[in-house]
């Protein structure tokens, strides 16, 4: 473990002081020249960079009203301040939402509105400077865009597209942060975060059909490039390899053989992940969705499903129509992109799975929202079905379910603390510290109800609390797939048709 | 970019101490970087690391975790086919610390 203090959890949650500066030395490793040529950025720090950083903001500002009306409607009412959970797990009042946005909203005034032109120390105006560079480097990469405070802000305002917009600047003029930069060059190389070829993934699909035999004495399918195939899964590459993600796939595969439908898994498409949108590229953002639209096309299938990837389903939702589209080849009849929960919830209304939910009896679980799909999205036809969906389904194949506390859960939910581009070793104080008020909420139902299990359906959450977990005293192995529940719950009889 | 000394010899490795390029790896370069993290190889670490590698020379990335814990259990043992085990030899998850040592790329992505 680091050397580094993890905060305390409390018998109830308190706004702490205010500690300056107590998170300025948190930088991500630099992306590499050669991270930054494979997402089309320069190598380093480019010739005039001051003038063209501000260039491109005005660029951004330009393209996009959202970007201006955030920075130019702030009213500095505090609202935010308290909503943050870096701010709340580092006490650095840079941290605030209100302070991160001013570090860019300072310069945006300096040189995008007349006030900060003429009279720059009268209204906080700043110059593009190195420091503030720096200090964008720093505190931009501290924030894990999942927009709660937004949701707090009387203006909308949301901060997750002012730290998109400071690190698409900042890739511009050439420095990049490492981790993204470097996984979405590896994307666009072998079609996913990890790297993995498809012989390799070939090998991991087959291990997991000798396990479901092994353990159930059925033959459940992981198809790999089907041609013809009705369903393509679209899932993170997490899911192919680490613990507790597996077991969600296992979930999904159940669950398709259950219902007796014809999938497969590209291995061109062998990603949900979109890490662009961390770094606020468009131009990844759509490289990226293109390969799903390419898959889809070469392996005629008639419906895409997302499996467990938080902020996937909201570049699916949200942005894989106007990014990728139009999908007039898929079938109507079904919803373009789907989520895996839809596909499972579906299943479960119509009666067509069967469940042994005692199969989960030592757990009492606890569902956490993930960001991006509380805040960014919707599952259903119902408002709220995000939130409905997944909880139905884990009511589904749990006897013992309980939520935490109604202001740290459904749109309000706090960040696992390791999203939007921040789950990474060099930022591990930063992502313990984050964790906190999330970890606050679960001791409450672990103390007060026996929670023994978290379910999630992001990736990144299921990393982040594998890593995080301990320094909190709980067990790594406290979080799960939701669909990992499903798995241990779901019985497979016999295909009827 | 550092480097790190075995034998004499200065090797080039990344910040987070992985190798930068992987010819450079001998079981002498393995131990020095294990040594670094305060972790002593035993021959259970060994059979980790060797499997790593032979995988990876045929698949070109290291094995998901699940086939990993196969692995070794069949291996080492059914007691020992768990990530309980591989964590209790490499704290710092195996995947991404017995690859270190294994002197292979460090796994990216949501992992």
């Amino acid at each position: 473990m680091a050397d580094f203090q993890t905060p305390a959890l409390r018998e109830y949650p308190i706004i702490p002081l205010l500690h300056e500066g107590t998170m300025a030395h948190s930088r991500p490793f630099v992306a590499k020249p050669e991270h930054q040529a494979s997402v089309g950025f320069p190598g380093e720090l480019v010739e005039n960079w001051e003038q063209k950083a501000v260039d491109k903001l005005g660029e951004l500002v330009s393209k996009s009203r959202a970007l201006q009306v955030f920075l130019d409607s702030c009213v500095k009412c505090g609202a935010c301040t308290d909503k943050c959970h870096y701010y709340l797990g580092t006490e650095d009042p840079k941290n605030m939402p209100v302070a991160r946005q001013d570090l860019l909203r300072s310069v945006y005034r300096r040189y995008f509105t007349f006030a900060g032109k003429y009279f720059p120390k009268l209204v906080g105006a700043r110059d593009m400077t190195k420091d503030v560079l720096d200090e964008w480097y720093t505190y931009f990469h501290q924030c894990s865009q999942c927009r709660r405070c937004s949701v707090f802000c009387p203006y909308g305002i949301d901060t997750a597209e002012i730290s998109m917009a400071a690190r698409d600047v900042m890739d511009h003029v050439g420095l990049g942060q490492k981790y993204s930069n470097e996984i979405i060059g590896k994307l666009h190389k072998i079609g996913n975060n990890l790297g993995l070829p498809e012989p390799a993934l070939r090998d991991t699909l087959e291990g997991l059909e000798e396990d479901v035999k092994d353990e159930t004495g059925v033959d459940v399918k992981f198809p790999l490039d089907v041609k013809g195939a009705d369903i393509l899964l679209i899932t993170p590459s997490a899911d192919f390899f680490a613990e507790p993600h597996i077991d969600g796939l296992i979930g999904y595969a159940k669950v398709f053989h259950a219902a007796g439908a014809s999938w497969t898994i590209s291995s061109y498409a062998s990603e949900a992940a979109n890490f662009s949108m961390f770094i606020g590229s468009h131009d990844n953002l759509r490289k990226v969705a293109l390969r799903i639209r390419k898959a889809a096309l070469d392996l005629g299938v008639k419906r895409i499903i997302f499996g467990e990837c938080g902020h996937a389903w909201r570049v699916a939702y949200s942005f894989l129509n106007t990014l990728a589209g139009p999908f007039e080849f898929l079938d109507p009849k079904y919803p373009v992109p789907q989520h895996i929960c839809e596909y499972t919830y579906d299943l479960i209304q119509r009666g067509k799975l069967n469940f042994d939910k005692s199969a989960n009896d030592n757990l009492v679980v606890t569902f956490h929202d993930s960001c991006n799909v509380s805040r960014a999205s919707r599952m259903g036809d119902m408002p709220g079905g995000q939130f409905k969906i997944p909880r139905e389904v884990i009511k589904a194949c749990v006897n013992n379910f309980h939520d935490m506390a109604p202001d740290t859960i459904n749109e309000s939910t706090y960040c696992c603390g390791g999203g939007g581009g921040l789950l990474t070793d060099d930022l591990m104080e930063l992502r313990v510290k984050g964790a906190m008020p999330r970890m606050q909420a679960l001791k409450e139902v672990v103390d007060e109800h026996g929670v023994n299990h978290v379910a999630a359906i992001c990736a990144i959450c299921k990393s982040q609390y594998t890593k995080v977990l301990p320094y909190y005293k709980f067990e790594m192995d406290m979080i799960g797939s939701v669909h990992g529940l499903v798995s241990k719950a779901i019985r497979l009889n016999p295909v009827n048709d | 970019m550092g480097t790190i000394n075995v034998s004499g010899k200065d090797i080039e490795v990344d910040e987070e101490g992985y190798l930068v390029n992987r010819s450079d790896w001998t079981e002498a370069v393995g131990t020095e970087m294990a040594k670094i993290d305060n972790c002593d190889l035993t021959q259970n670490h060994w059979e980790v690391i060797n499997f790593l590698r032979e995988y990876y020379d045929e698949y070109q990335i290291a094995p998901a975790v699940r086939v990993l814990t196969k692995a070794i259990g069949k291996k080492l043992g059914a007691d020992k086919g768990n990530s309980k085990y591989l964590y209790e030899l490499f704290p710092y998850g195996p995947a991404k610390q017995a690859c270190k040592y294994a002197g292979l790329p460090k796994p990216t992505g949501c992992v």
